[in-house]
C-alpha cells in the first residue's frame, strides 16, 4: 500500500533544550484512518506542527505521498489540511470570508472559493451563520468552521488535532459521521484526541507517543488483541448477595443489582454468563465498564499499573 | 501567486475599511487642526517658507506624515494582530512564498496610506487652493514614502511580542523624525550642524521630494530625493524576508 506520510527519525528539540520529539518514525498508509494518541506534552502538536510546515524540526525528514517535505514544500502543503488545537483564525472577520480567503492562499478564485464554501458551511451545519463573526460563535461552531476551512482546498491527508475537544456528544457524533464519510471517498485522515472511544471506534492503525518517543504502531484491532482483560459492569434481574466468587475473575458488588466483572482475555464473555445463571444470576444488561483502547494507553505510557 | 497575492490585499483593505473610524476619521481631523493651528493662526505671523506663503508651504509635509503614519501602522497592526491571534498560521499551511506574503501586506500598507492620503488632500482643499508642480514626482514620492514605512511596520511586526511594542517606534522615532524631517520648515533657516544633522534623516529626503512635486521648491537635489528611500526599501525588503525566511518569531 502506498504511504500518504511517513517521518524519519524526526527530533525537535525546543530552544529551552525541552526534547519534544526523539527520532519518530511514522508511516501512514493512503486512505487510512490514523490515530495518533499520546498524554499532554507527548509531542502529537509538535509532529503535526512539522509536518505541516509551522514547526522547524531539529533533525529527520517528512514525506508526503513519496515527495520530501523540505525539497517539495509547496506542493506538499497543497496535500494537506490542518485542523488545529487551538482557533486560529482573525476573529473579527466574517466566516465564509475566512474560507474563502483560506481558498485564496491555495490559489482558488473568490467564484470558486464562494462555491466551495457554501458546500461546506452547509455540511458543517454553520451555513446561516457565514455573516457572522468566530466571535459569535460556540466553541464546537468555531471547532467546525476550522474543519470547513482546513477542507477548502480538498487536500489528501487531512490532519485533525483534537477535533472534538469542547464540542458537544450529538455534535462531536455528527462530526464523526462526516468524518468517515469523507474517509470512505478516499481522504486520508490522521487524527489525534483526548477521547479514545474516539480513536477506538473510527481509526484503522494507531501510533502512540510517549514522552516524545512513538511506544507502539500497529493496527487497532492488533493493538486491542493485545488487551490482558476487560472489565464488565452486568445488570442482574436478581438482587445480588455480597460475596460473589467466579474463577479467575474479579467481582465486585456495585450495589443491588449491579455487579463488576474483570475478567482474563482467555475467558468469553459467555462463560461469565454460564457462570452466574449456575448461581440463578440472570444478567439484563452488559456494558464495558472501561475503554480497552483507554486501558492499554495507560499501560503502554506508564500512567498505570 | 496572483490570486494568493490578491487575496491578501484584499483581505487587507477589508480589515481597515471595517474600522474606517479609527483608521480614516482621526487623521482627518488631525489634519484640520492642523490647518487650522499652524497654518491659519500662526502662519500669517510666519509670513513665506522658500518663498511660499506658510499655510501653503506645510500642506505636502502634513499629507506625507499621513501617508508615512497609516502606511506603518497599517502592516505593523495588521501583522501583530495575525501573529496576535495565530491566523498567520493560515498563511504559513498554504503554499504562499514569503515574498507574496510581504508584498500583501506592504501592498496593504500602501493602499492604506494612498486612501488616508487623499481624504486628507480632499479636506485640506476646503482650507487651501491646491496645485500640483509634478504629478510625476509626486505619484513616485508617495510610492517611495508608502513602501519604505509599510515594510518598516512590518518589520516592528515581526519583532513585536506585545501591544506597546507595536507603540513604541512611531512615537519615539517615526514622529520625531517626521517633525525634524523639514514637515513644518526648511531646513534652508537651520544653523549648518542641524542641516547636516538632517543629512542622515531619511524623512527629509522623502518630504523634500513630495514638497517639489506638489510646490515646485526643495532644499536638496531631486535623484536624492528617490535614491535614499529607494535604499531604504532595498534594505528594509532584504532583511523583512530574510526574517521571514528564517521564521524569526513566527515560526517555532
Amino acid at each position: 500500500m502506498a504511504l500518504a506520510l511517513s517521518t524519519s527519525a524526526l527530533s525537535k528539540t525546543y530552544s529551552n533544550g525541552f526534547e519534544a520529539l526523539k527520532a519518530v518514525d511514522l508511516k501512514v498508509e493512503k486512505g487510512d484512518f490514523f490515530a495518533l494518541l499520546g498524554s499532554n506534552g507527548a509531542g502529537k502538536t509538535t509532529a503535526i506542527g512539522i509536518i505541516c510546515g509551522l514547526i522547524k524540526s531539529s533533525t529527520g525528514s517528512v514525506e508526503i505521498d513519496g515527495l520530501d517535505q523540505q525539497s517539495h514544500i509547496n506542493e506538499v502543503k497543497r496535500k494537506i489540511g490542518l485542523m488545529p488545537q487551538e482557533f486560529n483564525f482573525n476573529p473579527h472577520e466574517p466566516n465564509i470570508e475566512i474560507l474563502i480567503n483560506q481558498a485564496g492562499y491555495f490559489g482558488i478564485n473568490r467564484k470558486e472559493a464562494r462555491v466551495r464554501a457554501e458546500e461546506l458551511l452547509k455540511k458543517v451545519n454553520l451555513w446561516d451563520r457565514r455573516l457572522e463573526v468566530p466571535q459569535s460563535l460556540s466553541g464546537g461552531m468555531k471547532r467546525r468552521l476550522m474543519l470547513a476551512r482546513a477542507l477548502m482546498h480538498s487536500p489528501e491527508i487531512l490532519i485533525l488535532d483534537e477535533p472534538t475537544a469542547g464540542v458537544d456528544v450529538e455534535i462531536r457524533r455528527s462530526m464523526w459521521r462526516f468524518l468517515k464519510q469523507l474517509n470512505e471517498e478516499g481522504l486520508t485522515i490522521i487524527l489525534t484526541t483526548h477521547y479514545l472511544e474516539e480513536a477506538e471506534s473510527m481509526c484503522r492503525n494507531i501510533a502512540i507517543l510517549n514522552e516524545g518517543e512513538i511506544v507502539v504502531q500497529s493496527s487497532m484491532k492488533g493493538l486491542l488483541k493485545k488487551a490482558k482483560h476487560q472489565t464488565l459492569i452486568l445488570e442482574c434481574v436478581e438482587s445480588l448477595f455480597e460475596d460473589i466468587k467466579i474463577n479467575r475473575c474479579e467481582c465486585e458488588v456495585l450495589d443491588e443489582h449491579t455487579l463488576q466483572i474483570t475478567l482474563p482475555e482467555s475467558m468469553s464473555i459467555s462463560d461469565v454468563i454460564t457462570k452466574l445463571l449456575l448461581k440463578n444470576i440472570t444478567v439484563a444488561h452488559i456494558r464495558s465498564a472501561q475503554n480497552r483502547l483507554e486501558n492499554l494507553f495507560l499501560s503502554l505510557t506508564s500512567k498505570e499499573g | 501567486m496572483w490570486i494568493a497575492y490578491q487575496t491578501i490585499v484584499v483581505k487587507e483593505i477589508l480589515r481597515f475599511a471595517r474600522i474606517w473610524v479609527q483608521t480614516i476619521v482621526p487623521p482627518v481631523v488631525t489634519t484640520s487642526l492642523y490647518l487650522l493651528i499652524f497654518g491659519g493662526l500662526m502662519g500669517e505671523r510666519i509670513g513665506h517658507m522658500q518663498g511660499i506663503d506658510y499655510l501653503h508651504f506645510i500642506v505636502p509635509g502634513i499629507i506625507l506624515m499621513t501617508v508615512i503614519m497609516q502606511s506603518y501602522a497599517n502592516t505593523v497592526s495588521s501583522f501583530f494582530l495575525t501573529k496576535y491571534n495565530h491566523s498567520f498560521e493560515e498563511l504559513l499551511v498554504s503554499p504562499v512564498p514569503n515574498w507574496v506574503i510581504l508584498l500583501g501586506f506592504v501592498s496593504g500598507g500602501v493602499t492604506r496610506g494612498l486612501c488616508v492620503g487623499l481624504a486628507v488632500t480632499f479636506t485640506i482643499s476646503f482650507f487651501v487652493d491646491l496645485s500640483v508642480y509634478s504629478y510625476g514626482i509626486l505619484a513616485v514620492s508617495f510610492l517611495l514614502t508608502s513602501v519604505m514605512f509599510a515594510l518598516a511596520g512590518f518589520i516592528n511586526a515581526i519583532f513585536a511580542k506585545s501591544f506597546d511594542d507595536i507603540s513604541i517606534v512611531p512615537t519615539f522615532v517615526l514622529l520625531p523624525l517626521t517633525y525634524l524631517g523639514g514637515m513644518f520648515y526648511s531646513i534652508d533657516i537651520l544653523p549648518s550642524f542641524w542641516r547636516s544633522l538632517s543629512a542622515f534623516n531619511p524623512i527629509f529626503y522623502m518630504m523634500d521630494g513630495f514638497r517639489l512635486g506638489m510646490l515646485g521648491v526643495g532644499s536638496t537635489e531631486l535623484y536624492l530625493a528617490f535614491l535614499v528611500p529607494m535604499a531604504m526599501i532595498a534594505l528594509l525588503a532584504a532583511v523583512a524576508l530574510y526574517l521571514l525566511n528564517t521564521g524569526v518569531n513566527t515560526k517555532t
